[in-house]
């Protein structure tokens, strides 16, 4: 599984990876629309360090395309919001 | 995948594959888009060096408020030394102020140089990734005019084509960031122009300012250590000051 975060680079992720990845986003997911910031940094956080730990990185010329975009590390929670109410990082 | 990166992954993908569906000539579009990183890069550059400038102007402020502060400390012994304690009072309460503006630009500046340590790190990144997607998309072009690698090109280009997609908001993400950070200097250099700074240099009446009569509240007690430092100073000095063992209690001249 190939993994981008926005802004940094991709990672190829062993498989299994995937399951644990999205369990975390979906209560990344409900955490923003809870409104808890704290949990969401937490959960945010293990989510990047899990690409980043287990995943290879892939030199800049190898692009392939990515199963998996994840948003700017630096993304704050107000941009979390924006992303679930569906306006998206990149504005049309 | 559901969630946070499926939906931006859907995002981007729409958008990608929209980029180059539309485009008659997918060479044109990618040289399009290598021209519009180099573009955002020299941004980005700018910027970082708008805030170097900022934080040097800061870095300026910064020497003319040390300055000040030996101006006032010397003002405060020559007062002292004419039994003007009130007014050795007033310079030692203003350095105190100054002292307090210098700790607050320090951290301002310390803070922009770490953002602008990261900005520039960021910066070479990008424009290794730049380089490296120039490489790619003129082996994608070539594959293109030999028509039999159409297939092959469809999944290069899509890898391709969300690099320069994810350039392109990375470099935004770093152009704003470094707004940010000039906006924020800048708030700072115009809050010491307009504010302490100047009144602690004259020797007027006190603003009746809420901040102003805080920082001088809390800057007492170091003022009155001061000044009893300053007084055993210049008794041991001897020479024309009169010898001012128990500062506290000596009497206000006037």
């Amino acid at each position: 599984m190939i993994v981008r975060i926005s802004g940094e680079g991709q990672y190829e992720l062993p498989d299994a990876d995937a399951q644990r990845l999205n369990e975390l986003d979906n209560q990344a997911v409900a955490s923003v629309e809870a409104g808890d910031e704290g949990k969401f940094a937490e959960l945010w956080k293990q989510m990047l360090d899990l690409v980043c730990k287990d995943g290879r990185e892939l030199s800049d010329d190898e692009l392939i395309g990515s199963d998996v975009i994840l948003p700017p590390r630096d993304s704050t929670f107000e941009e979390a919001k924006g992303e679930f109410s569906g306006e998206g990082l990149i504005p049309d | 995948m559901p969630g946070l990166g499926g939906r931006f992954s859907t995002v981007v993908k729409a958008k990608v594959s929209k980029l180059l569906d539309r485009a008659e000539d997918p060479g044109e579009t990618l040289d399009y888009g290598y021209n519009k990183q180099l573009e955002l890069l020299q941004n980005v550059k700018k910027g970082i060096a708008d805030v170097v400038t900022s934080k040097k102007r800061l870095q300026m402020q910064e020497e003319q408020i040390k300055q000040q502060v030996v101006k006032l400390d010397t003002q405060a012994r020559q007062a002292l030394a004419q039994n003007r304690e009130d007014l050795a009072r007033a310079a030692l309460e203003r350095k105190t102020v100054a002292q307090n503006e210098l700790q607050t630009l320090d951290q301002q500046v310390a803070e922009l140089e770490k953002q602008q340590e990261q900005l520039t790190e960021n910066e070479k990144k990008m424009r290794a990734k730049i380089e490296a997607f120039r490489t790619k998309k003129e082996v994608i072009k070539a594959q293109y005019s030999a028509a039999e690698a159409q297939v092959k090109i469809g999944e290069a280009a899509s890898g391709v084509g969300e690099q320069m997609a994810d350039l392109g908001l990375a470099m935004q993400r770093a152009e704003d960031k470094t707004e940010q950070m000039r906006a924020r200097a800048g708030a700072v250099e115009e809050l010491e122009k307009a504010g302490t700074f100047d009144d602690i240099t004259q020797l007027g009446p006190p603003q009746d300012d809420i901040d102003r009569q805080l920082a001088e509240l809390s800057a007492g007690s170091q003022v009155d250590d001061e000044l009893a430092k300053m007084k055993a100073e210049l008794g041991e000095g001897g020479g024309d000051a009169p010898a001012l063992g128990d500062g506290q209690s000596q009497p206000e001249q006037s």
